[in-house]
C-alpha cells in the first residue's frame, strides 16, 4: 500500500481496504494448495454428512430396541449397506451419526480451548510482574502434566456426557494458545503504534481490540485448526476408554462396542473399519489443512 | 549449563510435581467427598462403623488435615488400598510396572531408531520418492488412533493369520520355564510392540526431516562439501550431528510417556501392565488406583521432561547460557 493516501479515506476504510488485501492474498495461496483443498472438501463432505445425517439414514438403526427384528452380526449388503452389529444396529447409521459427536466435540473443544487460552494469554501479557509469572507458572504445570492420564482423570471425576469430554479436553489443552497468544501480546505490546495509541489516551481494551487481537487472530485461527484433530482423537480415545457419553453415537464409542462385543475374534470388520477409517480420514483432513493455514499465515514457515 | 540454572529446573519439577498433588487430592474430593459412602454404597452401615472406616482411611478431620494426612502417606510410599482388589494401590502398581515397561520401552526405543533413519533420509533428499513416500506414512500414521490400529493388526496377524497370539503375556496355563518362557512372552509381545512403533514412528521421522531441513542450508555443509568431503560423510559427521538435537530432546520426552503412553493398546491385548490397569479403574471405578496411577504417570513425565531440559544444556553450549 504505498502513494498518498488522499484526505477523504477514512482510516477506518484504509484498514478494512488493507485487511481485504491481506486476506485476500491468504485466500490465492490457499487456492493454489492442491493438497490443502483437498482437505478442505473431505472436511465439507463430512461436515455435510453429519449436518444432513436424518435424511441420510434411518435413526431406528441406533438403537437396540428398534433394531429387535434385525439379524445380529449381518455382513454388509443387501438391507444394511454396512451390516449390524452385536444387537442388529445398523452400522452404517451409526457411521453417520457418529460424524456428528465427533465433530461437534472436535469444534467445540477447540473454540473454548482457544477461548481459555487467549484470555489466559492476553491478561497474562499485560498484567504485572506478579500476576504474569504465576499465570505462566500454572501454564508451565499444565503443559507438562501428561495429557491423556489428566483427561481420563477428569473424565471420571466428572461423570459421562458430552459436554463433560469437551470441557476436559479444553482444560488440558489451553496452555499452548496461551503462550503464543502472551508470546504475541508481549511483542505487539512495545510496538510503536501502541505507545502512540496509548499517548493518545487509548484504554486497555481499545488496544487489546483493535492492535493485539488483529494480530494474533491468524495465529490462533492456525494452531486451532490443528487443534481439532488432537480434540478428535482425545474424544475418540476417552471414548473407547469407556468415558464418552453412553447415549451418543460416537466413532469412538462403536470402537469400544465393538471390541467389546468381540467384533475382532469374529472377523467382524465392517464393524469397526468404517469408524476408524472415519476418523483418519477426518483428522488427516484437518492435518493437511491446519498445516497449509499456518504456512499462509505464518510468513517464518514459508519458505519450507 | 550454571549450577544456578540447573537449580531452578529442579525447583521448577519439584513444584510441577508438589502441584500433581495437590489435584490429586482435592480433584477426587470434589465430587467424592466422603470416600467411605460411596465405597459401601447401598450397605447399611451404622454411623460408629462409619466412623471408625472414616478414621482408618484418615478421613477423620479438617479437609486440610486429610490432606496432609495423604501428603504423609504418601512420603511414606503408602499410595492407599485398591477398591477392587482390596490390596495396597502400591503392589498392584509394581506388579503391572515391569509389563509395562518391556513392551513400551522397546517399542519406544525401535521407533525412535527407524524414525531418525527415514528423517534423515528423507529430509538430506528433499522432495525425493522416498521423501515424499515417507512423509505420507508418517501423515497417516500421526492420524491413525494407536487402539484401532492395534485391533487391525490384532483381526489380521492373530485371528485370520494366526501367527500371533490373541493377547495376554504368555501361554494360559504355560508351566514354561527360562528360555521357552522368555520366548514365549517374546512372541506375546511382538505384535503390540509393532504396532506402537508403527504408531510412534511418524512423529520422530517428522521432526527428523524438519530439524535436517534446517541444517542442510547452513553454510558448514557448504564448506564440509568444499573440502572435498563425500555426500556421506558430510551427512554423517556435519549434517546429523547437529540435527539430531531436537530429537535427542523429544526422545527424552517421549521416555516420560513409556508409562501411560499405551493405555488404550494394552487393553486391546490384554497385555498386564499399568494401561490394563488404568482401564480397570475406571471401569470401577477404583479412585485410589487411579490417584496413584495419575501420581505416577505424571512423575514420570515430569522427570523425563527434568532430563530432557539438562541434557539439551549438556548436548548443546548455547542452552546452557539461560
Amino acid at each position: 500500500m504505498s502513494g498518498v493516501v488522499r484526505a477523504e479515506v477514512s482510516r477506518r476504510a484504509l484498514a478494512r481496504a488493507r485487511r481485504r488485501v491481506a486476506w485476500g492474498d491468504a485466500l490465492g495461496r490457499l487456492r493454489r494448495d492442491r493438497l490443502a483443498l483437498a482437505g478442505l472438501a473431505v472436511l465439507v463432505l463430512v461436515a455435510l454428512m453429519a449436518l444432513f445425517a436424518p435424511w441420510l439414514v434411518d435413526d431406528a438403526g441406533l438403537d437396540a430396541v428398534d433394531s429387535l427384528d434385525n439379524p445380529t452380526w449381518a455382513r454388509p449388503g443387501g438391507d444394511f449397506l454396512l451390516g449390524t452389529d452385536h444387537l442388529g444396529r445398523s452400522v452404517a447409521a451409526q457411521f453417520v451419526y457418529g460424524a456428528r459427536v465427533s465433530l461437534f466435540v472436535g469444534l467445540a473443544a477447540t473454540v473454548l480451548t482457544v477461548a481459555i487460552g487467549t484470555i489466559v494469554g492476553i491478561f497474562a501479557g499485560f498484567s504485572g510482574r506478579w500476576v504474569d509469572a504465576t499465570l505462566m507458572r500454572l501454564t508451565d504445570w499444565f503443559l507438562v502434566i501428561p495429557f491423556l492420564p489428566l483427561a481420563i482423570v477428569l473424565a471420571s471425576v466428572l461423570g459421562r456426557g458430552i459436554w463433560n469430554i469437551v470441557f476436559v479436553i479444553s482444560v488440558t489443552s489451553w496452555p499452548a494458545t496461551a503462550r503464543l497468544v502472551r508470546a504475541q501480546v508481549l511483542t505487539v505490546k512495545e510496538r510503536l503504534y501502541v505507545d502512540r495509541a496509548r499517548a493518545l489516551g487509548a484504554s486497555r481494551a481499545h488496544v487489546v481490540r483493535r492492535h493485539v487481537l488483529p494480530n494474533v487472530t491468524p495465529l490462533i485461527l492456525a494452531s486451532a485448526t490443528l487443534a481439532v484433530p488432537i480434540s478428535i482423537l482425545t474424544e475418540t480415545t476417552l471414548a473407547f476408554l469407556g468415558l464418552g457419553d453412553p447415549t451418543q453415537p460416537s466413532w469412538g464409542k462403536t470402537l469400544e462396542e465393538a471390541f467389546q462385543a468381540g467384533a475382532i475374534g469374529r472377523n467382524a470388520w465392517w464393524y469397526y473399519l468404517p469408524a476408524g477409517l472415519g476418523i483418519v480420514t477426518v483428522v488427516l483432513a484437518f492435518t493437511v489443512f491446519g498445516r497449509a493455514l499456518e504456512e499462509i499465515l505464518d510468513p517464518r514457515l514459508r519458505e519450507r | 549449563m550454571r549450577p544456578r540454572v540447573v537449580v531452578g529446573k529442579v525447583v521448577g519439577a519439584i513444584s510441577t510435581l508438589a502441584f500433581v498433588v495437590v489435584v490429586n487430592f482435592f480433584l477426587f474430593r470434589i465430587v467424592n467427598d466422603d470416600p467411605v459412602e460411596s465405597m459401601f454404597r447401598g450397605r447399611n452401615l451404622t454411623a460408629e462403623q462409619k466412623e471408625r472406616l472414616r478414621q482408618q482411611f484418615d478421613l477423620d478431620g479438617s479437609r486440610f488435615e486429610q490432606f496432609v494426612a495423604y501428603v504423609r502417606e504418601l512420603l511414606s510410599g503408602n499410595l492407599g488400598v485398591s477398591l477392587q482388589s482390596r490390596r495396597p494401590v502400591a503392589t498392584e502398581i509394581a506388579e503391572a510396572l515391569w509389563p509395562t515397561i518391556a513392551l513400551v520401552g522397546t517399542a519406544t526405543t525401535l521407533s525412535m531408531a527407524i524414525g531418525i533413519w527415514i528423517g534423515i533420509r528423507a529430509g538430506w533428499r528433499r522432495r525425493s520418492r522416498f521423501d515424499v513416500g515417507s512423509t505420507t506414512f508418517s501423515m497417516f500414521t500421526y492420524s491413525v488412533p494407536d487402539f484401532w490400529l492395534a485391533m487391525l493388526a490384532l483381526g489380521l496377524f492373530s485371528v485370520q493369520l494366526g501367527v500371533f497370539p490373541t493377547g495376554g503375556i504368555e501361554d494360559a496355563g504355560s508351566t514354561a520355564t527360562g528360555l521357552a518362557l522368555l520366548l514365549d512372552q517374546l512372541h506375546h509381545m511382538a505384535l503390540p510392540c509393532l504396532v506402537l512403533a508403527v504408531a510412534y514412528i511418524g512423529e520422530y521421522a517428522i521432526v527428523m526431516r524438519s530439524s535436517m531441513l534446517d541444517t542442510v542450508r547452513e553454510d558448514y555443509l557448504q564448506l564440509a562439501r568444499a573440502k572435498g568431503l563425500r555426500d556421506v560423510e558430510v551427512r554423517r559427521r556435519h549434517a546429523v550431528r547437529n540435527a539430531v538435537l531436537p530429537v535427542v530432546n523429544l526422545s527424552a520426552l517421549n521416555f516420560g510417556f513409556v508409562l501411560s503412553g499405551a493405555i488404550a493398546v494394552e487393553s486391546i491385548f490384554s497385555w498386564p501392565g499399568l494401561g490394563q490397569a488404568t482401564l480397570e479403574a475406571i471401569r470401577g471405578p477404583d479412585f485410589p488406583m487411579l490417584q496413584g496411577l495419575f501420581l505416577l504417570f505424571s512423575a514420570a513425565v515430569i522427570l523425563a521432561n527434568l532430563v530432557a531440559d539438562l541434557l539439551a544444556g549438556v548436548l548443546d553450549p548455547r542452552v546452557g547460557g539461560r
